[in-house]
């Protein structure tokens, strides 16, 4: 056998996404890797697989193909039905390392950025986290660049051979985006968070055609090292910002009367058939959950519809929903920040202004 | 017993970003801070000193020369000894040349299996999450990330990772990693006494010579030769369209606000 060469970059082909199930249930988040993997796959006229761990997982396989995917791995075994590092790492690396994809992504799930970090360092490769563009297409980066960026791309000079993985991201808490390219090595990985890509629509030819392949896996106990106490689920019922279409937000405007200001945005989410959000500081302040937080360190939101009220617009909270096709921002301030992301904006103070909103939204 | 903790400088991205006519972040006008995940990290080893004896808290960081201040700092919240690892062949490191570094500055240190490493989960500035993991597969141990309740008794660590809807309590070992979140711990405050003890306390430089004859340092594992990852293009976002303020007394704006929804068919 060969000796593993992450550098061997011709040996490598194929668009992978590894897709997290937990208790049995794919995540929302596969299904949106797959569909860029898929139109990735494309571009570059080559397989997209699906990989999926766990025991016993087979039968929720064939979904996968639904949403793109030509070809699923399944590797089962009933010492990957609960995730462990050292259990997934080791399956997850041994099958790259044998079939060698170019690319690989991985949903940036609270898992997904325990795994995806410990692989690439055991295959000695690269690793892009939270990307919100990917392109392989020369072409097609240079136009996303022209839409994204106030760099002068027309006299920029592109290589149209390069079918490298451009992997676009934020940084510095989204003050600056970088594309990132892995040109030495390979697989190519990347983490995408959840809601950033679309998801198409699912395609039951596509379903029915998917192959699926159970492949051998090599674990023992004793590779992991860590023991599962136990996997506890909130009893609550877990808000999904992402998949909301409209979301109304609360910043630490609501301060003179919280409850008062928590009711008002459910008043008027409830009107527009939506969710509420907050930033941080409300959810620093304990006035609203975890799962509600949008922004850098909450989770990135892309809903028709985002209204802010009393939120400043920290760069951090801008991060996660700057991307809404339409913001509407409510604020005292009419110098507040978040009136640079916004696309209407209202200066005000929010309980008076929230009630006239409700009025105006139940009316319609 | 030790816990190494790992702890970046970073530039304080709550604050208004400096940026310079390229594209780039200009981090030599920027106020630095701790990577307040890192701070949460400082404490956890802090926490389990206070109760436990011949415990040593050694912070640890990869920088320019000026993150010696910040070390400085952690030495006289309680820890106990500082490690600043700086050389011009580190700069440029990405993720994996940065924990292939810390890796082999750890092993300079001593590591043994009763010892831990803490990080914070992510770096403002970076927000990977990368480091932590890539340390603890390079020196082959395990890790528990997202870490936001921790217990030690004797060798073994019984922590709560976060999951996005609830979490999981996990058990683990020495030696071992955590990477740590806001929700563990509140951080301790500096006290007079802590800056008056800290002047004694050792810090040390880790350069190019301290390192390279390490195996896990090459010419072609550190700095931008030993990184798998490159910034291809950088840019910033094209100022979004004015935003259109809706004039008039508050029930007028709202009025018109959502005519104009109406009509763009938003609702």
């Amino acid at each position: 056998m060969t000796t593993y060469q992450s550098t061997d970059i011709n040996a490598f082909h194929g668009v992978w996404v590894f897709c997290e199930q937990r208790d049995g249930v794919l995540m929302p988040t596969d299904f949106e890797l797959l569909s860029e993997g898929r139109k990735l796959a494309d571009d570059l006229g080559v397989e997209l697989c699906g990989l999926l761990l766990g025991d016993n997982v087979e039968g929720i396989a064939g979904e996968l193909g639904g949403y793109g995917a030509d070809r699923v791995f399944v590797c089962q075994s009933p010492l990957l039905k609960q995730y462990t590092t050292d259990g997934y790492t080791k399956v997850v690396c041994d099958i790259i390392m044998e079939k060698k994809p170019e690319i690989v992504l991985i949903g940036a799930t609270h898992i997904g950025r325990d795994l995806g970090p410990r692989c690439a360092a055991r295959l000695h490769t690269g690793l892009t986290a939270d990307c919100t563009h990917l392109d392989v297409d020369t072409f097609k980066y240079a136009a996303f660049l022209n839409s994204a960026s106030t760099l002068d791309v027309d006299n920029m000079i592109f290589n149209e051979n390069d079918c490298g993985l451009k992997m676009t991201r934020p940084a510095f808490g989204g003050h600056l985006m970088a594309t990132i390219i892995c040109p030495r090595y390979r697989p190519q990985m990347s983490t995408v968070r959840p809601g950033v890509l679309k998801k198409e629509a699912f395609n039951p030819r596509k379903a029915e055609a998917c192959t699926i392949e159970v492949c051998p896996v090599s674990l023992e106990a004793q590779d992991i090292r860590t023991k599962v106490i136990q996997v506890v689920n909130e009893a609550k019922a877990i808000v999904d910002l992402t998949a909301a279409e409209v979301i109304v937000s609360v910043g630490y405007g609501i301060s003179r009367d919280v409850k008062k200001g928590i009711d008002l945005a459910n008043e008027l989410a409830d009107a527009l058939g939506g969710v509420v959000g907050a930033s941080r500081a409300v959810v620093d302040a304990g006035w609203i959950t975890a799962d509600r937080q949008v922004g850098q360190t909450g989770k990135t939101v892309r809903p028709k519809l985002y209204i802010a009220l009393g939120i400043s617009g920290a760069i951090q909270h801008r991060a996660g929903m700057q991307d809404s096709e339409c913001i509407i921002a409510v604020n005292r301030n009419c110098v507040a920040p978040i009136f640079e992301a916004a696309d209407y904006g209202v200066t005000g103070d929010l309980f008076q202004i929230v009630p006239w909103m409700v009025e105006e939204a139940s009316r319609r | 017993m030790k816990i190494i903790v790992c702890v970046k400088q970073v530039p304080d991205t709550s604050e208004k970003v400096a940026v310079k006519e390229d594209g780039t972040m200009n981090r030599a006008a920027m106020k630095t801070i701790t990577n307040p995940d890192d701070m949460n990290a400082v404490e956890a080893a802090l926490a389990i000193k206070d109760y436990t004896p011949d415990c040593s808290v050694i912070v640890v960081s990869m920088g320019p020369p000026p993150a010696a201040e910040m070390l400085r700092e952690l030495l006289a919240m309680g820890a106990d000894e500082g490690v600043l690892i700086s050389a011009r062949e580190f700069g440029g490191s990405d993720t994996f040349a940065t924990s292939q570094i810390l890796a082999a500055a750890i092993r300079r240190i001593g590591f043994e299996n009763t010892d831990m490493i803490f990080c914070g989960r992510q770096a403002i500035d970076g927000d990977t999450a990368q480091v932590g993991p890539q340390i603890a597969e390079k020196l082959g141990i395990p890790q528990i990330s997202y870490v936001f309740r921790m217990q030690k008794t004797g060798n073994v660590l019984e922590v709560r990772r976060a999951l996005e809807d609830g979490y999981m309590t996990i058990q683990v070992g020495t030696p071992c990693l955590l990477t740590c979140i806001k929700e563990l711990n509140t951080p301790r405050y500096m006290t007079v006494k802590g800056i008056y003890e800290s002047e004694g306390k050792p810090l040390q430089i880790f350069d190019y010579e301290t390192l390279k004859d390490d195996s896990m340092i090459e010419s072609d594992t550190i700095g931008i030769k030993g990184s798998p990852t490159n910034v291809y293009k950088s840019f910033s976002p094209p100022a979004k369209g004015t935003c259109v303020m809706l004039e008039g007394s508050g029930k007028e704006a709202v009025g018109k606000l959502f005519e104009l929804l109406s009509q763009k068919h938003i609702i």
